[in-house]
C-alpha cells in the first residue's frame, strides 16, 4: 500500500515538473545578458572560449568563492583524517608488472594533457578546474599502480597556497589599477593567440595548480588512512 | 538520434541498478557509468567544458573515493 502511494506521488510530482519544464523554450536566447556574452565576449575579454570569459572575467568573484569552498573541504578532510595518524609500518603489496609499467608510462602523458587543458583554457574547451581534475586523476593512477610512491606534502601545499595567493593578488592588483576587483588590467592582445586575454590565462593556471594539488592531497589523505 | 536514446536508456538502467545492487562496489561502478554517459551527453549537447569536468571528477575521482571508503567499511549491504 505504501509503495503504491509513493509511486503515485512520484508520478504526480514528475508530471508537474515536466509540465512546468515544457513551457521553457530550449536553445533560444531569451536573456539579454547571455546575448551580450556571446556577441561582445571576445571583444571585451579577449578570450575565444566564452565559458572561460564568463567563469574568470564576468563572474570571476563567484569563481573565487568556488575555489574557497574546495579549499575548505580539503582542509576539513585533512583535519578529520590526520588526527589519528600514527607512524605505523605497513607492508605495501606491489602492483603487478603490467599495471605499474602502464601507470609509469601514462602518468607523464596525463600530466601534460592536464597542463595543456588549463594553459589553453581561454582558447579551447576546458580550464583550471578541468585541468586540475585531470592532473589529480593522474596522481590517482600513480597511487594505484606504484603504491610505494608518494607525493611530497610540502610541494602540494606550496602549489595550493601559491595558486590561491596568485588569484587573490591579481584580483587586488585590478583593484589598484582600475578601481574594481579582478579587473583585466593586462593588454588583451590578439584573439586566438596563446598570450592573449590579459590576466585570464594567469588566473586559470593558478586555479589549475590549486585544484590539482587540492584533489591530489584529498586522495593522498584518504589512501594514507585506508 | 537513436544513439542518444540508447545512451539515455543505458543511463536510466545504470541508475536503477545502482540503487538495487547489494554489492556496493557494483553500485559504485554503475554510478560511474551514469557519470560517463552524462559526460558523453554533455559533449553531444555542445558543452565540452562541462563534459570534461564530469568525466574527470564524476567518473574517475568520485568512484575512487567511494571505493576507498568501501574498503574501510563493509562491501555488502544487509
Amino acid at each position: 500500500m505504501r509503495r503504491i502511494v509513493s509511486i503515485l506521488l512520484l508520478v504526480i510530482v514528475a508530471f508537474g515538473i515536466s509540465l512546468s519544464l515544457a513551457k521553457i523554450p530550449f536553445g533560444t536566447l531569451k536573456t539579454k545578458v547571455g546575448r551580450h556574452y556571446i556577441n561582445e565576449g571576445v571583444k571585451e575579454t579577449g578570450a575565444t572560449n566564452i565559458v572561460t570569459s564568463v567563469v574568470v572575467s564576468y563572474r570571476g568573484f563567484d569563481t573565487l568563492g568556488e575555489v574557497t569552498v574546495l579549499f575548505i573541504a580539503a582542509i576539513g578532510l585533512g583535519a578529520v583524517l590526520t588526527t589519528s595518524r600514527k607512524e605505523k609500518i605497513r607492508k605495501i603489496e606491489p602492483a603487478s608488472l603490467i599495471l605499474s609499467t602502464g601507470c609509469r608510462l601514462l602518468f607523464p602523458l596525463i600530466l601534460v594533457f592536464g597542463t595543456y587543458v588549463f594553459i589553453h583554457g581561454h582558447l579551447t574547451p576546458g580550464g583550471g578546474f578541468q585541468g586540475g581534475a585531470i592532473i589529480a586523476s593522474g596522481f590517482l593512477l600513480i597511487y594505484l599502480g606504484c603504491r610505494e610512491r608518494r607525493i611530497s606534502r610540502t610541494a602540494s601545499n606550496l602549489a595550493e597556497s601559491l595558486g590561491g595567493l596568485i588569484f587573490v593578488v591579481i584580483g587586488l592588483l585590478g583593484l589598484v589599477f582600475g578601481g574594481y576587483f579582478l579587473l583585466n588590467f593586462l593588454p588583451k592582445g590578439t584573439a586566438n593567440a596563446l598570450f592573449s586575454a590579459g590576466v585570464i590565462p594567469i588566473i586559470y593556471i593558478a586555479i589549475g595548480f590549486k585544484v590539482g594539488s587540492e584533489l591530489a592531497s584529498i586522495i593522498d589523505n584518504l589512501i594514507e588512512e585506508s | 538520434m537513436i544513439f542518444v536514446f540508447f545512451l539515455i536508456l543505458l543511463m536510466l538502467i545504470a541508475a536503477i541498478a545502482a540503487s538495487i545492487f547489494r554489492d556496493l562496489i557494483s553500485a559504485v561502478i554503475a554510478t560511474a557509468l551514469v557519470s560517463l554517459i552524462a559526460a558523453i551527453l554533455f559533449y553531444l549537447l555542445q558543452a565540452p567544458d562541462v563534459a570534461m569536468a564530469e568525466a574527470a571528477i564524476g567518473a574517475a575521482l568520485t568512484t575512487a573515493i567511494f571505493i576507498i571508503a568501501i574498503r574501510r567499511t563493509k562491501r555488502y549491504e544487509e
